[in-house]
């Protein structure tokens, strides 16, 4: 049984290919301790992030979702991240009436150069989903198998 | 409708310009109209213009680019007209626009759990305050107060919001924007657990028919929606409840900051799901952070085609 079991949550971070991630490998590289829950995945601008690509990862079992991109002013494209941050405020909006805690989800800005920084989000972020604990999961094709769990987890 | 005179009237002086003007004929019983398409002056005299007319018609313009086409609108139905204009699907001189005042539209469902067994309507008559159904042989004297749609109970925007012809007087209306809301607000309220359980059994009976997206006027992609799409492959063919819920928040997405709630798609659902919610969550909230309504103005922009560099409602997350 891996070590982990039962310690880790399942945390997808999508970051953009010039700051956030950047900023990342400068955590990684300047040795900063981080918690190991979040999965990384690339992205070139965070104005490449549709927002169903996070409501996705969260009907898909994850249980939480980050998205980091340059400070505004700073993008790479000049205005991805504008464009994110409009969607991405609508998303947060958005997630309580789908029944899932705006809390499972954040966005934020990290720079290349800000490895102190990515460590701080990381850290508080998984936190966050611990305090919250595990999302519910959609079991099988049909509601009934869910509800069933939902109600035994109440 | 009092002044179909006049729209006919109205139409038929038009028609000589236009290749078709849409507007609502009698359907296959007398509880239903149809859409009816008027080519010939003969067609006009079948308009028929009245409570049962639910269907927004706006739905068949970006397909008819091209062609002159008139069409009859109530106040939700311009907004849809106006909001295709906003984002050029369609082009100002290529539609005319009859508008009148309404008075709101009955919810067919609603008659269908009071009445019953509908499938054999003799007759309908609508008067100005009831509904008088008989079917199957007995008759229903329905308040029109309780039939009508729930948008048309606080509708803001009866009347026509851009018309090229208008029909008959201006309707008035007091509603305000927090009267549409209540429902969405209420719904809120409810437990996070609740909330994801509710929508989880009510997705469970889609049926993946599609008819709220074909129903949608500006559910444009038509042969390239996402839902069908391998690449990108958003949704498997499974009916996987997941797959039903996330095509509805597709739905939602796609239609942020452009949807006009004229509550087409939950009209044709054909299995009565609630998802409108989803997008009148995301109206409230784009009026909230944007203080915008769509379909309203045909020279803005929606709110998520756009940005503004300092942001006005939008505060920076402190980690
Ligand atoms: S999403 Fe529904 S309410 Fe909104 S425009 Fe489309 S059909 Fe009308
Ligand atoms: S109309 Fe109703 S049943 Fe058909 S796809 Fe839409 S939500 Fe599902």
């Amino acid at each position: 049984m891996p070590i982990l079991e039962g310690k880790e949550l399942r945390i997808v971070g999508f970051l953009c290919n010039w700051c956030s991630y950047g900023g990342a490998d400068t955590a990684g590289v300047g040795r900063f301790k981080q918690p190991t829950d979040l999965r990384v995945i690339k992205v070139p601008c965070s104005g490449r992030i549709d927002p169903l690509f996070i409501v996705k990862t969260l009907m898909s079992g994850a249980d939480g979702v980050l998205v980091s991109g340059c400070h505004p002013r700073d993008c790479h494209y000049t205005e991805g991240n504008f464009y994110a941050r409009r969607r991405l405020e609508m998303l947060k909006r958005f997630l309580p009436i789908m029944g899932i805690d705006a809390k499972r989800f954040e966005y934020t800005w990290v720079s290349a150069s800000e490895g102190q920084r990515w460590q701080e989000v990381v850290t508080k972020f998984t936190e966050q989903i611990h305090e919250l604990g595990p999302a519910p999961k959609i079991a099988g094709a049909d509601a009934e198998e869910t509800l069933k769990l939902m109600e035994a987890a109440l | 409708m009092q002044n179909l005179k006049d729209l006919k009237e109205q139409i038929r002086k038009a028609l000589p310009e236009l290749d078709v003007v849409i507007g609502w004929t009698g359907g296959y019983d007398p509880l239903h109209a149809t859409p009816h398409f008027i080519r010939r002056d003969e067609d006009i005299d079948k308009l028929q213009v009245n409570a049962l007319c639910v269907h927004n018609l706006a739905t068949y313009l970006p397909a008819l680019r091209g062609k002159k086409v008139g069409i009859v609108v109530k106040g939700c139905d311009s907004r849809s007209v106006v909001e295709l204009l906003q984002e050029n699907l369609i082009d100002r001189a290529g539609v005319t626009i009859f508008g009148f005042g309404c008075n709101g539209v009955v919810d067919q469902t609603k008659i269908r759990r009071i009445v019953g067994d509908v499938g054999n309507i003799d007759s309908c008559e609508i008067s100005g305050s009831d509904v008088t159904v008989s079917a199957s042989g007995a008759e229903h004297k329905l308040p029109l107060g309780d039939v009508l749609a729930d948008k048309c109970a606080t509708c803001r925007y009866p009347n026509a919001v851009l018309s090229d012809h208008f029909a008959g007087e201006e309707v008035t209306t007091t509603a305000t924007f927090e009267d549409g809301y209540k429902d969405v607000v209420e719904f809120e309220e409810k437990p996070v657990e609740e909330k994801f359980g509710f929508w989880l059994k009510e997705m469970d009976r889609c049926i993946r028919c599609y008819a709220c997206r074909n129903a949608c006027p500006l559910c444009v992609c038509r042969d390239h929606c996402v839902a069908q799409s391998r690449d990108p492959h958003w949704l498997s063919q499974e009916a996987h409840v997941r797959d039903k819920w996330m095509f509805q928040v597709i739905h939602a997405y796609h239609l942020a900051g452009r949807c006009t709630e004229c509550g087409e798609c939950q009209r044709a659902c054909p299995v009565d799901i609630p998802i409108l919610l989803f997008k009148k969550k995301m109206n409230k909230e784009i009026k909230e952070v944007f203080d915008y309504e769509a379909g309203i103005d045909p020279e803005a922009t929606p709110p998520l085609m756009t940005f503004k560099t300092e942001e006005d409602k939008i505060r920076e997350r402190k980690w």
